[in-house]
């Protein structure tokens, strides 16, 4: 499993650097410049400005002391706001992130299995149908409708929740984690009611009810063992996808996000803020997905024990 | 919901501690939210404090470094110039600088500093404060886009390009302490505006340095704890993209006049989210407001809605280098087979007022004769004259401009008044913010919309962008007479209506040669709440927070 483990972090290595390399040209490539403003900027300014990030430079120098820089995990200043260092907006933004996120897998995994386990017990009935098609409708109403929606809502006409913010008005995280979590929902609960059924025909759980156990210890206790292995083995990836995913949540509800940052850097043409975020979301979404794959190899014996052997 | 908890017990033994408290804590979150009676703006008349959309997180709070609008409204209230102005009339009035004489030639200015002006850690401001920071503002280093605010003194312009290296021949002076004396060279009437512009504020020296080179971009001493300053409130607080606090100043010279205790600035891009939480009582004042909700606030709200003519021109841009675009009797045609109306009630929707001048009526009494009219019949016969007669044979022809909707919408509307009125055919061109930008700078677009908000209240800060090399002419159209006008007649005017004099001619050149095209001329729209006091509409969309408060009545 060690090994494992350390192969798949070496690889990680290579794709890393594709990336960056890719990006950094990219970015560089693209029309308009990070200093190009509505009002002419003179040339002296523009000079000092280029001189200041070292843009004067010929690109292959940028590149390899950009990798230098990088190397010691300094991700440089942002161009768009002077004061600061993509290091620090990084700080900054991550924490709302991963917090919205983390709620939004909560209320994902608890909404969406309870939906799945209750639609699968009495499959093709309106127990199966309603809630299967409320998840169908999360997974297409997508979240910039989602949001207003419920802002609308529960914000102006009930006045229950703040419609905007970020740890200023209690309650104002609720709207911005359901409305991410809309689509994680109706996925889950799909992934929930597809493996709780499977598990229920099983010889195991007519064992279980032969045995005269009562329909929910058979359920809860012999059913969600395995029924949930699909749900655990989307975690991984569906983490990635929300902390890279929630940009469109947090330009809605105005939340101090990494997200927002990301889109921002790339129409101000922030150069080091969007290779910043970019290698960041890069590494997330590789560790996650390397994540997945632990929890997968965990949860199947066989595949457990293909490992072990092979470690050994 | 109880099978859910039970289904972590079941599964996942070990996590499940950390699982039960996440639970719990979102159910206390959706408790503590269900209690909430309480709004910001129901808070903020105990306490005084105002919540106000910003529009967008401010690149810096350095003054001389920014140049942005949601800038402007944190800077000015933690810095203050020599002079103020009168939000009702916008007519100077003492700010740092008590009293001023201005010499009869109109070319040098002495300021007398009021001696208990005091920045925010008890220090005294001098003369010498002005002297430095305005040395400061002027270093090219520093990448001040605003440095041509500085321009009418003396050599400033000069030792900005690098053309002049002792800064003593700059014409600022410090007398004594609390004089300053300031050389023009020229007079230059709107000089007193240029004084309240942030860009021309003082900054606290020792702190500076305390944080880097005098020079340098983007050093720590613009952080909350950091920032020393001289105007009525302190920064307190600067959560990135979250929240920006400024505090009552208790060093202020006027503190007994100031009434509101804190102003809390949001970074509200979103402008549909900054209305919404307008209604929900978390703002008091709205940055914007999207177009298609003007309507529905006239009906429903209408006192919290407020419109007002704005210092700024819509316009187009039409590339003089292009072959057919060229002929000026073409860009004439088009600007008057524009129904200007139309598209303010259609696509707009704002009440803004259908320019035929490029300056904005009424600036500073100045109000330019109409270039134009609209007249269909006679844009079709000045069409034909160069060549294209009912639009036949008119090469395509593209308008360009950044990605946003309401760009879009009238860009559409104009495509179509000039295939009904001219027949011709024009296609549309949307690109990134920055693509656009390159693309009109590098004179890369045949047709291309414009926006520009003055600087300050004078016709000068919108005619002397058509000079022949002025960096934001980007049209390719100069004239000599109209740069003679300009720069040398209406700046050795003795008297406000020569000087406009000059300007009126000025303007007729240029709306005779159309190298641009005004649309309309902007409104701001805003959401104030009924508390707020003490802030009336004025042009610059200027706001003097110490004249602010919030009352019931």
């Amino acid at each position: 499993m060690a090994r494992f483990i350390l192969m798949r972090l070496l690889q990680a290595i290579p794709v890393l650097l594709v990336v960056i390399t890719v990006t950094f040209f990219l970015v560089r490539l693209a029309p308009g410049g990070p200093f190009s403003a509505e009002k002419a900027v003179p040339a002296e300014v523009l000079k000092a400005l280029e001189a200041r990030y070292h843009l004067d430079q010929p690109v292959i120098n940028q590149y390899f002391s950009y990798l230098g820089d990088l190397a010691h995990g300094d991700f440089g200043p942002s161009f768009k706001y002077p004061g600061r260092s993509v290091n620090e907006m990084i700080a900054a933004g991550l924490p709302a992130t991963a917090e919205l996120g983390l709620y939004a897998m909560c209320f994902a995994l608890l909404i969406g299995a309870s939906a799945g386990i209750i639609a699968a017990l009495k499959p093709n009935t309106a127990q199966d149908y309603i809630p299967m098609s409320t998840a169908m409708l999360g997974i297409c109403l997508p979240s910039f409708l989602l949001g207003p929606l419920l802002m609308l809502v529960f914000g102006v006409w009930l006045e229950w929740v703040p419609v905007s913010g970020w740890g200023d008005i209690p309650g104002d995280k609720i709207l911005p984690a359901l409305t991410l979590a809309s689509g994680y929902t109706a996925y889950i609960a799909r992934l929930s009611r597809g493996g709780m059924l499977e598990v229920m025909s099983q010889d195991y759980i007519r064992t279980a009810r032969a045995k005269g156990l009562p329909e929910w210890k058979v359920v809860l206790k012999h059913g969600l063992r395995g029924g949930m292995i699909p749900v655990i083995a989307f975690i991984g990836p569906a983490f990635a996808g929300l902390l890279s995913g929630s940009f469109v949540v947090e330009t809605i509800f105005q939340i101090p996000g990494l997200g927002r940052f990301y889109v921002q850097a790339a129409f101000n043409r922030d150069y080091t803020m969007i290779m910043g975020t970019t290698v960041l979301f890069a590494t997330l979404i590789i560790l996650f997905n390397l994540l997945a794959d632990i929890v997968a190899v965990w949860l199947n014996p066989r595949l457990r024990d293909l490992y072990r052997s092979g470690g050994a | 919901m109880a099978p859910c908890s039970l289904l972590f017990k079941a599964k996942l033994s070990r996590p499940r501690r950390y699982l039960s408290t996440l639970i719990y804590s979102l159910g206390c979150l959706l408790l503590v939210a269900c209690g909430n009676g309480e709004n910001n703006v129901t808070t903020g008349l105990q306490s005084q404090t105002l919540h106000w959309g910003n529009g967008a997180e401010p690149q810096e709070l350095d003054p001389h470094i920014v140049t942005g609008i949601p800038e402007h409204h944190i800077i000015v209230g933690l810095l203050e110039g020599l002079v103020l102005k009168d939000p009702a009339t916008l007519e100077p009035t003492p700010g740092m600088a008590e009293s001023w004489e201005i010499s009869d030639d109109g070319k040098t200015y002495t300021f007398h500093i009021r001696d208990d002006a005091r920045w925010s850690n008890g220090d005294p401001v001098t003369s010498e404060d002005f002297v430095w920071s305005w040395w400061r503002a002027l270093q090219p280093a520093l990448g001040n886009l605003y440095a041509y605010m500085y321009y009418p003194i003396k050599n400033a312009e000069a030792y900005a390009t690098g053309k002049l290296d002792d800064f003593s021949q700059v014409g600022v002076k410090a007398l004594d302490a609390l004089t300053l004396e300031v050389t023009l060279a020229n007079p230059t009437p709107y000089f007193l505006q240029l004084l309240d512009h942030y860009s021309m504020f003082p900054v606290h020296r020792a702190t500076i340095e305390k944080f880097g080179e005098p020079a340098e971009r983007g050093t720590r001493w613009t952080r909350a704890g950091n920032f020393v300053g001289n105007g009525p409130f302190i920064l307190t607080q600067w959560d990135l993209n979250r929240l920006v606090m400024i505090e009552k100043s208790p060093t202020y010279y006027d503190a007994d006049k100031v009434r509101l205790n804190a102003i809390r600035f949001y970074p509200t891009e979103n402008t549909s989210t900054e209305e919404r939480m307008f209604r929900a009582g978390q703002l008091h004042v709205t940055g914007s407001l999207p177009a298609d909700k003007i309507a529905v606030y006239k009906e429903t709200n209408p006192q919290a809605l407020r419109i007002s003519p704005y210092l700024g021109t819509y316009f187009y841009r039409v590339n003089t280098t292009v072959e057919h675009l060229a002929d000026k009797r073409i860009r004439r045609a088009l600007a008057m087979a524009v129904n200007r109306q139309q598209i303010i009630d259609t696509v707009t929707k704002g009440g803004q007022t259908p320019a035929f001048t490029f300056t904005p009526p009424n600036t500073l009494g100045y109000t330019a004769e109409a270039g134009f009219v609209e007249d269909i019949a006679a844009a079709k016969a000045l069409l034909a004259e160069a060549g294209y007669p009912e639009g036949e044979g008119f090469p395509p022809t593209e308008i360009l401009y950044n990605t946003s909707e309401g760009h879009r919408k009238l860009a559409v509307a104009i495509q179509q008044m000039w295939k009904k009125n001219l027949n011709v055919d024009i296609s549309l061109n949307n690109q990134d913010w920055k693509v656009y930008l390159d693309s009109e700078a590098s004179g890369n677009f045949q047709i291309s919309r414009g926006g520009w908000i003055g600087d300050y209240v004078d016709p000068n800060t919108f005619l002397d962008m058509w000079l022949t090399d002025g960096g934001n002419n980007r049209t390719g159209w100069h004239n000599p007479e109209y740069d003679q006008l300009i720069s040398e007649a209406a700046p050795a005017a003795s008297e406000r209506e020569q000087r406009y004099a000059h300007f009126r001619r000025a303007e007729a050149l240029l709306m005779d040669a159309m190298p641009v095209i005004p649309i309309y001329t902007y409104n701001t729209i805003h959401l104030v709440h009924k508390h707020i006091k003490g802030m009336p509409s004025n042009i610059l969309d200027y706001a003097l927070y110490k004249q602010i408060y919030l009352s019931e009545d």
